[in-house]
C-alpha cells in the first residue's frame, strides 16, 4: 500500500516536472545554444603541458606549464544588422578539459555574419566587488593589491631564461588606458548560412611570443607589470583563429 | 546527604544556564535591523558603496563580525582582521608604526583606520584596491599578513559547524564562498561610521568649542582643509607630504602601481576622524605623536623638494598656533563610534 503510494507520488511529481520543462521548450523555443571549443595549439602540434619541446621565433626552446585566459562579452551580428550580445566572462584553462568547450546561451535563429568577443574582463566587471563563477578570486586570475583580473597566463621553462629556475611567467592584465589589455576579436561568420551551433577556435600559444614583439626569453622572462603587459596584449590578439563552424 | 547533592546539582545547572544565556543571548552583541540600517550623517556626500548589491542584515553582519575577529582566517590561526584593527584605535593599530603579520613578519606600512569606509573610492595607502568588497583578499593571502588562500578559508570555513550554521543564518543555504566571506566582511566594516565627534556637534550647534578650538578649526580650514577636506577629512587625493623616503622601506606608494613617475612617494591623504588614537603617523608610522606631525607640517615639510605644494605653502606656525590646532584636532574623537558595541568581538565579555 503504502509503496504504491510513494511510486504514485514520484510518478506526480514526474509528471509535473515534465510539463514544465516542456512548458519551458515551447516558450523559447526560438533558438539553438552555441557551443564554442577553444582549441589550443603550439604551431601547429597540439598544446601538452610539461612534456613537449616548443620553439619560439627566435629558436629558443621552450615547456608550457601553464596556459589560461579569459573570454568574454560574445557578440552576434546577423544579416539584417540585428545583434545578440552575450555578457558574461569565461576562464579557459588548457589544465581543465571541461573549460576549453563552453556553451552560450540560446540565440535566435537567423543568417549571423560576425561574431567577436573579447580577451580579459571588461572595465564594469574589473570594478564589480566580489562575484562567484568564472570571476571568482579563489580561481588565482585576480591582483588583490592592484585592482583587477589577470586576463592571461602563461608559464613554462626555457633554458635561455635567466629566472631561477629558467622560469618563464607572463600574468597579463589591467584595464585601464594607457596600459589597457583587453583586446577585441572579430570574425567574420557571413560564410554560414544558417544559425551556428558549433565553433571551433584555435588558439595558437606561439602566437603570443611572436608578432609584433618576438619575445626572446633571455630579456623577459616574467611580465606582471603594465608596460610590458601591452606587448604581450599586442601579441595575444591574434592567436584566435576561426577553424570551423558547423550549421 | 541526598538533599545536598541534589541541592548543589540544582544550583550548578542554574549557575550553568545563566552562564550560557548571558555568553549566547547577551543583548550587548545582539544586532537588530535597526543596527544594520545604513544612516547617512548629515553633511557627508553620498557614499560610493551603497550596500545595493549587498543587501544589509543583521545575520550578515553577524557572520561578518564573527570573520573580522576569528584568527582561523590566517593560515596558522595566528592572526585576525582586528589583531591589527583594533576597535579602540578607530580599527587602527595602536602605538604600533608597522605590524607584525603571521610568523612575527613586519609590513611595510602603518595600518589605516577602518572608518567611513563607503566613501572612499579607493582602499590601501597606495589606492591600488578600487573594490571595497575585494579589499580583505590583500591581508588575508599577503605573506606576511595572513597567508592564506581563499581556497583554505573556505575550506577551514566548511568544516566548522557553527560557521556553516551562520552561513545558513545568513544567506539561507550552507554555500560558503568568496563572494559570500567577503560580502559578511564589507557589511561589517562598511557599517564603521564615525561622525559624532565634539566637531560635529559643534558643527550642528549641539555643542561649544573653547577659543583655542575654534581658533584651531580656523587655522585647519586655511592651512590644511584642502587636502583633508571636511567632513571626511580627506579629498581622497595622493600626495607627497614632504617625507623623506625611508631607504630601508624603499616604499615607492603610488608609483609602484600606476609606474608613472609623477606618481613616485605620493601617498592617499588619510581622514583625520579620531586621530587622537591612531598614532603613530603617516604610512610608515615614523611620527610617535600628534605635535611631531605639525612641527613636520611647521617645519621640515617645507624645506622638502618633492613636498606637494599646498604643503609646501604651509609656512611655519607659531607655537601658538601649534598648540591652537592640536586643540582642534583633539575634537575629531568620537567616543560613540570608538565604544560602538555594534563592532565589539562577542568572544570577549565586556
Amino acid at each position: 500500500m503504502k509503496t504504491t503510494l510513494h511510486i504514485s507520488i514520484c510518478v506526480a511529481i514526474l509528471w509535473v516536472a515534465m510539463s514544465f520543462t516542456g512548458d519551458l521548450k515551447s516558450k523559447k523555443n526560438n533558438g539553438s545554444p552555441v557551443s564554442i571549443s577553444f582549441e589550443h595549439f603550439v604551431g601547429n602540434e597540439i598544446l601538452k603541458l610539461d612534456s613537449a619541446n616548443y620553439k619560439n621565433a627566435l629558436g629558443q626552446t621552450f615547456t608550457i606549464s601553464k596556459f589560461k585566459y579569459y573570454v568574454s562579452n560574445f557578440h552576434f551580428k546577423n544579416s539584417a544588422g540585428k545583434d545578440v550580445t552575450i555578457g558574461g566572462s569565461f576562464l579557459i584553462n588548457e589544465d581543465e578539459e571541461e573549460t576549453k568547450k563552453i556553451l552560450l546561451a540560446k540565440i535566435p535563429e537567423g543568417n549571423y555574419t560576425s561574431m567577436d568577443f573579447i580577451i580579459g574582463v571588461d572595465s564594469l566587471h574589473n570594478c564589480s566587488g566580489a562575484q562567484s563563477g568564472a570571476l571568482d578570486p579563489v580561481n588565482a586570475m585576480y591582483w588583490a593589491w592592484n585592482t583587477g583580473y589577470i586576463f592571461l597566463k602563461l608559464e613554462g621553462q626555457a633554458a635561455t631564461s635567466l629566472s631561477p629556475g629558467h622560469f618563464f611567467e607572463y600574468h597579463i592584465g589591467g584595464y585601464k588606458q594607457p596600459t589597457n589589455c583587453i583586446r577585441k576579436i572579430s570574425f567574420d561568420l557571413s560564410k554560414s548560412e544558417s544559425i551556428t551551433k558549433e565553433i571551433k577556435i584555435k588558439v595558437n600559444v606561439l602566437e603570443i611570443l611572436k608578432t609584433p614583439s618576438a619575445i626572446d626569453f633571455s630579456k623577459l622572462s616574467s611580465v606582471t607589470d603594465l608596460k610590458n603587459a601591452t606587448v604581450i596584449a599586442d601579441n595575444y590578439k591574434d592567436m584566435f583563429e576561426l577553424i570551423s563552424d558547423e550549421k | 546527604m541526598k538533599n545536598k547533592i541534589v541541592y548543589t546539582l540544582f544550583i550548578l545547572i542554574a549557575v550553568f544556564a545563566l552562564c550560557n544565556s548571558f555568553v549566547i543571548e547577551n543583548p550587548y552583541f545582539k544586532i537588530s535591523k535597526k543596527d544594520v540600517k545604513l544612516k547617512i550623517p548629515k553633511g557627508f556626500p553620498k557614499p560610493n558603496y551603497n550596500f545595493k548589491k549587498n543587501k544589509l542584515s543583521p545575520d550578515i553582519f553577524v557572520l561578518g563580525r564573527k570573520l573580522f575577529y576569528d584568527n582561523l582566517l590566517s593560515k596558522d590561526h595566528s592572526v585576525s582582521c582586528a589583531s591589527c584593527h583594533q576597535r579602540i584605535a578607530a580599527f587602527a593599530h595602536i602605538d604600533h608604526k608597522l605590524s607584525h603579520g603571521i610568523y612575527a613578519k613586519i609590513g611595510t606600512r602603518n595600518v589605516p583606520a577602518l572608518q567611513n569606509l563607503i566613501w572612499k573610492d579607493a582602499y590601501m595607502w597606495d589606492g591600488g584596491v578600487t573594490s571595497f568588497e575585494m579589499q580583505p583578499i590583500n591581508p588575508i593571502t599577503s605573506p606576511i599578513e595572513m597567508d592564506e588562500s581563499l581556497a583554505n578559508v573556505i575550506l577551514k570555513l566548511q568544516a566548522n559547524k557553527e560557521y556553516v550554521k551562520l552561513f545558513k543564518k545568513a544567506y539561507k543555504d550552507t554555500l560558503i564562498n568568496s563572494e559570500r566571506i567577503l560580502k559578511a566582511l564589507a557589511q561589517f566594516t562598511g557599517l564603521m561610521i564615525t561622525a559624532n565627534s565634539r566637531y560635529d556637534k559643534y558643527m550642528q550647534k549641539k555643542d561649544t568649542f573653547s577659543l583655542a578650538e575654534k581658533n584651531g578649526l580656523q587655522l585647519f580650514r586655511t592651512k590644511c582643509a584642502s587636502c583633508h577636506k571636511e567632513p571626511l577629512f580627506t579629498d581622497n587625493s595622493y600626495r607627497n607630504n614632504g617625507i623623506k623616503m625611508d631607504s630601508s622601506l624603499n616604499d615607492f606608494g603610488r608609483g609602484r602601481l600606476t609606474e608613472i613617475e609623477k606618481d613616485y612617494q605620493l601617498f592617499k591623504v588619510p581622514g583625520l576622524r579620531n586621530i587622537e588614537m591612531t598614532y603613530p603617523y603617516m604610512h610608515d608610522g615614523r611620527f610617535k605623536k600628534l605635535k611631531d606631525v605639525i612641527e613636520h607640517y611647521s617645519n621640515t615639510a617645507n624645506h622638502s623638494e618633492k613636498a606637494d605644494t599646498l604643503v609646501s605653502r604651509i609656512g611655519s606656525l607659531s607655537a601658538q598656533q601649534k598648540k591652537e590646532l592640536l586643540s582642534f584636532l583633539l575634537t575629531l574623537t568620537d567616543k560613540e563610534f570608538l565604544y560602538d558595541r555594534r563592532f565589539a568581538d562577542p568572544a570577549m565579555l565586556q
